[in-house]
């Protein structure tokens, strides 16, 4: 469905976005991972036609996005960053002039604004003001938007941002919901987002690609972290931490007294080995020692980590 | 088409869904009003061989409209779009870059066709009271307005331009009133040239926007005026085209 090859984006000397490669099967729910600035955002924007890269190739269900973009616009659902909608519309208006835009047929539009006003839960704000929804309102009324013309292919950036944790667990509801039915792009920097909703992940990191793969097999390349809990004081256990070398480690001082510390990068059994030996040579008492399954976060900090990572 | 017709009558929704388009409208309004009593106060009575539309282009109140209105009412047309972010879902929507284009264009100048429409109001009054029909006769009636309608293409369309390259809307209404203003007193200069025939006077002549207009409110269609008004408005429109095909430039 999607196929990307050495695509770069240049803005004078700045590179958005260096020779990213990857393709999306048809009906895969893709997330789009990486900090802020990444170039997650810069890539929709040439998926969705809106700007040209510098150079390389992307294509969608086979037409190309800088050749045929017309053809690129009519399958495909998009809604850009921020989710841009004019506040002096009503709710049904809008969807009524995007309806247009997208060259439904008058009877059929009725019909499908509608359906997508009851699919995203925006048909009892039909008649108001989008300048007046909350914005977990607005964000379905995005959402409704991108869904209208039944696309192939449906790219939402940041779904999520800027909505509490009930808007945020009604929009991923909504997510997998069409994950059966569509292709999928969705942006996001919140690991447990795309943890949640995608089958496959492709990281940024700085405009280069990191990593791209089905999760399972991206999760098995992370090491399990290693987490301790040892009495001490806080900087005493940091230094311990460092020159027990196992990889980054994070510190943080418990109410008790304790110190909790995470090894992000620790192998397996060795690691909890070495730290038990170690803390009991200083005589300090360790509660906890558990292995965690590593989980998305690990693997980023892993990815990024030495390519002056940090965010 | 449908397409079209959709991309208009938003723009033009633009102007009624707020109060925006009502003030502009009372604010013409108050100045064609207040034009057409100097006009009539002036004539006092007095016979003239002029006709009546003539006179109003005269007083400079259709100049003063003109000048102020065209950057209001074109700043919000790209800039709005732009700072509001809700460019890029229409960008990448199903519709092509000249529809966007000419869609603004068209918006912009249906409400600036609106908003002349008092002046047939007045010339109702004039025929009332005057009771000649040669005074305000159907032909310079009709050339006047078809001047007013190309001065306000060119002017649009600078306005979509100068409105284009921005996402400010106070940086689009400057720039799109100095293009406008340096066009308008470039004219003037026509005053000066007199009878010369070097070609800055020429120039000069071919330029000035009153000497076009002059001919519209006699009953007159200079050819070469309606070919100077379309031939900019076309230039300012592939302009506009090219900057918002900018953005997908390598």
């Amino acid at each position: 469905m999607i196929e990307v090859q050495h695509l770069t984006k240049r803005y004078g000397q700045h590179v958005a976005l260096d020779a990213v490669s990857f393709s999306v099967r048809h009906g895969e729910v893709v997330g789009f991972l990486g900090p802020n600035g990444a170039g997650k955002s810069t890539t929709m924007r040439i998926l969705t036609t809106f700007m040209a890269a510098t150079s390389g190739m992307a294509r969608i269900g086979g037409d190309c996005v800088f050749e045929n973009p017309m053809r690129v616009r009519k399958r495909l659902g998009y809604m850009p960053e921020n989710n841009p909608l004019p506040p002096d519309l009503r709710v049904g208006d809008y969807l009524k002039f995007r309806a247009q835009l997208k060259r439904l047929a008058n009877g059929e539009s009725a019909r499908r604004i509608a359906e997508v006003m009851e699919q995203c839960g925006v048909a009892d704000v039909a008649g108001r003001f989008i300048g007046q929804l909350s914005r977990g309102y607005r964000q379905r009324v995005g959402m409704a938007d991108a869904l209208l013309a039944k696309p192939e292919l449906i790219v939402l950036d940041e779904p999520t941002a800027g909505l509490d944790p009930n808007q945020v667990r009604s929009v991923r509801k909504l997510i997998r919901e069409l994950a059966g039915s569509h292709t999928m792009l969705i942006s996001s920097h919140i690991l447990s987002e795309i943890e949640m909703t995608c089958d496959r992940i492709v990281i940024l990191h700085k405009g280069r690609l990191l990593a791209s793969g089905a999760l399972d097999e991206l999760m098995a390349k992370a090491t399990p972290a290693v987490v301790a809990e040892v009495r001490a004081p806080l900087d005493d256990a940091k230094e311990w931490a460092a020159q027990l070398a196992l990889g980054q480690a994070e510190c943080a001082a418990q109410q008790d007294g304790y110190v909790r510390c995470r090894f992000v990068n620790a192998s397996n059994t060795g690691a909890r080995k070495k730290i038990f030996a170690s803390a009991n040579e200083r005589g300090w008492p360790l509660r906890e020692l558990t292995r965690q399954a590593p989980s998305l976060e690990d693997l980023f900090v892993n990815l990024t980590h030495g390519k002056e990572g940090g965010e | 088409m449908n397409v079209f017709r959709a991309l208009v009558r938003r723009e033009l929704s633009t102007f009624f869904q707020g109060p925006t388009g009502f003030i502009i409208i009372a604010a013409v309004l108050f100045l064609i009003g207040l034009g057409f009593v100097v006009v009539l106060t002036g004539l006092n009575g007095h016979a003239t061989p002029m006709p009546v539309t003539q006179v109003f282009y005269s007083t400079y109140f259709f100049w003063v409209i003109l000048l102020l209105i065209a950057p209001v009412i074109t700043m919000r047309s790209f800039a709005m779009e732009h700072a509001s972010g809700t460019y890029e879902s229409l960008m990448t929507a199903p519709v092509g870059d000249w529809q966007v284009v000419l869609s603004k264009f068209a918006g912009a100048l249906v409400f600036y066709a609106i908003l002349w429409m008092p002046l047939l109001a007045c010339s109702v009054v004039v025929r009332f009271y005057v009771g000649e029909s040669a005074v305000l006769g159907p032909g310079p009636m009709f050339t006047s307005a078809l001047g007013i309608l190309l001065v306000g293409c060119l002017y649009m369309s600078m306005g979509c331009f100068a409105s284009a390259l921005t996402r400010n809307q106070a940086v689009a209404a400057v720039s799109s009133f100095a293009m406008g203003a340096a066009l308008f007193f470039t004219g003037f200069f026509s005053y000066f040239a007199g009878d010369r025939s070097d070609w800055l006077s020429q120039l000069a002549r071919h330029v000035s926007l009153a000497n076009h207009m002059e001919s519209f409110s006699r009953g007159v269609i200079d050819l070469g005026a309606v070919i100077f008004f379309l031939s900019l408005t076309a230039l300012f429109l592939y302009l506009t085209h090219k900057v918002v095909e900018s953005r997908r430039w390598k």
